[in-house]
């Protein structure tokens, strides 16, 4: 590689470590997470350009903080005239002493990410624009790349993170990890931020579309550093499980011809073991903490189903009480599908569309498609093929991925077979 | 930070409570201020006649107009308000939920525009 590339790679991969590292830090006391990231953005491109002429430094990361904090006050000092300027560079030097007295312990810069993530989920922020907000901050991703993970223009999510970082300043919102009380019901919207982060990226059907593979990655990236910052904290680590096991079946989910897999169909030989075993090893501990909660009920779920890569056979019985108690808790319609479906592998396909009918009343459902493929699947189970027929009919004209679509159809054709 | 929380009630079911319960509102809001300003967050507060007292003034063209009765003809009006200072919003906020007015009504709980932010 030419020195060039090769700084060019290093300053990408401590852009990539560091990144949420810095902003946390630099905002952590003046709250302006947008003059953070300018500043952090001069200073990486500073690095572009002194690096490859006099070197990598010794400590890149204090290199990137210097260059940073300095561009701050530079850009404090034009505001000389008013008095907030005064009380910046003063937050400024504040947080320079408290940089000092730690490095002699410590080179490293005090990891403040837990409390940037804390305040991009806070509950004054709006819940649509908090896990976009985390993957800005502490990723450091562009507004046109989570624009278009999310489904929004790019023009509506750059305003809408231009919103939200100008609230945490005006407002006030901390940078803090919460008291005891409140940690709980905090640590679930910055938990619930993560795996909407995560499922934008798993949800890409083919899995060809780099940026959403990135999204699922980094999900589980920062599902990891949350894990490993709040390591007493059950629900943390059921989330992490239940990511590494959705990953670990990402490729299964495809034949070699690109054609849609269903779950029970998937070749257990196809799973990822290693993501499995650590999935496994971290729900063992999360349970041993005695809090169940959704992740960790979620991932249990995974669990089960996974279950046959040694066993042979998919504990359903299990399933069934899992989702029971996820529904107990989540009262979300879509549990009560694969609670159903669990209940009809359990009790039989007549039962099973019993639960199903049982929920029918609820109007979100008319256009959920995987409530009308449970639907079609049980009613060709019993035998009623005009009406299994119906359904798949309802399924396919609502579902977006053109495998599936060709999934459901090839099931349809069945029918008349 | 100084911040407003400002006290939306049901004013109609204010006006129609019993002297009982009155007084009950009362000795609460007379508890919530004290221990408000025991801690040193207390800027000053203020309780507010009914809205039927209100008259607005608005001046278009050049000409005044005096209209009685409150900005918004709505059930929910502004009862009074608190102003405080303290370290942050979630510290605000969590002032704003022991306000008897919280379990009745709602509270807008929003930052001072400080002269000294004005860029």
């Amino acid at each position: 590689m030419a020195p060039r590339d090769a700084t060019h790679a290093t300053a990408e991969h401590i852009a990539r470590r560091s990144y949420g590292k810095l902003v946390a830090f630099l905002a952590a006391r003046t709250r302006d997470v947008a003059a953070a990231e300018d500043a952090l953005a001069d200073a990486f491109a500073a690095a572009l350009t002194d690096w490859p002429a006099s070197g990598l430094p010794d400590n890149p990361e204090a290199w990137l903080m210097t260059v940073a904090r300095r561009r701050l006050i530079d850009t404090a000092r034009r505001r000389q005239t008013s008095t907030e300027a005064a009380s910046h560079l003063k937050l400024m030097a504040q947080e320079l002493e408290d940089l000092e007295t730690t490095r002699d312990a410590d080179t490293d810069i005090p990891d403040q990410r837990l409390a940037l993530m804390f305040a991009c989920a806070h509950p004054a922020i709006d819940a649509s624009v908090r896990a976009p907000l985390i993957l800005q901050t502490v990723l450091g991703f562009d507004a046109a790349t989570i624009a278009s993970a999310f489904l929004v223009s790019p023009a509506t999510m750059a305003q809408r993170l231009v919103r939200a970082k100008t609230k945490i300043r005006e407002a006030g919102i901390p940078f803090r990890v919460p008291e005891r009380a409140d940690l709980a019901e905090r640590l679930d919207a910055v938990l619930a931020a993560i795996y909407a982060s995560f499922a934008e990226g798993w949800s890409d059907p083919s899995g060809t579309e780099t940026r959403r593979r990135n999204l699922a990655e980094e999900g589980i990236w920062l599902g990891r550093l949350v894990a490993s910052l709040l390591p007493a904290q059950p629900e943390a680590l059921g989330l992490l499980a239940l990511m590494l096991h959705a990953e670990a079946r990402r490729g299964a989910r495809r034949d070699a011809h690109g054609e849609y897999v269903p779950l029970a169909e998937q070749d257990p030989a196809a799973w990822d073991d290693d993501l499995i075993d650590e999935a496994e090893a971290l729900l063992l501990r999360a349970s041993r903490m005695g809090a169940i909660g959704r992740y960790q009920l979620e991932a249990a779920v995974q669990s089960a189903h996974v279950a046959r890569r040694k066993t042979g056979a998919t504990a359903w019985a299990a399933i069934e009480k899992l989702y029971a108690a996820l529904h107990a808790i989540t009262q979300s319609p879509v549990v009560a599908i694969n609670r159903a479906i669990a209940t009809a592998e359990t009790r039989g396909p007549a039962a099973g569309l019993a639960a199903l009918d049982a929920i029918a009343i609820d109007a979100r459902l008319a256009e959920y498609q995987p409530y009308w493929a449970a639907r079609a699947g049980l009613l060709a189970r019993v035998g009623d093929a005009a009406e299994a027929d119906l359904a798949y009919q309802r399924a396919i004209g609502l579902e977006a991925d053109p495998a599936v679509r060709r999934f459901l159809e090839r099931r349809r054709a069945a029918l008349r077979s | 930070m100084k911040y407003l929380m400002m006290i939306y009630n049901n004013e109609p079911a204010m006006l129609g409570a019993s002297k009982e319960q009155t007084a009950e509102t009362l000795a609460a809001y007379a508890a919530y201020t004290e221990a408000l300003q025991k801690s040193g967050a207390l800027v000053g507060s203020n309780r507010l006649r009914p809205s039927t007292n209100a008259t607005t003034v608005r001046v278009t063209n050049g000409k005044t107009q005096v209209l009685d009765g409150p900005y918004a003809e709505t059930k929910e009006q502004l009862g009074g308000y608190l102003l405080i200072d303290v370290p942050d919003l979630d510290a605000a906020l969590s002032w704003a939920a022991r306000c008897p007015g919280a379990s009745r009504g709602t509270i807008e709980v929003r930052p001072i525009w400080e002269m000294t932010d004005y860029r």
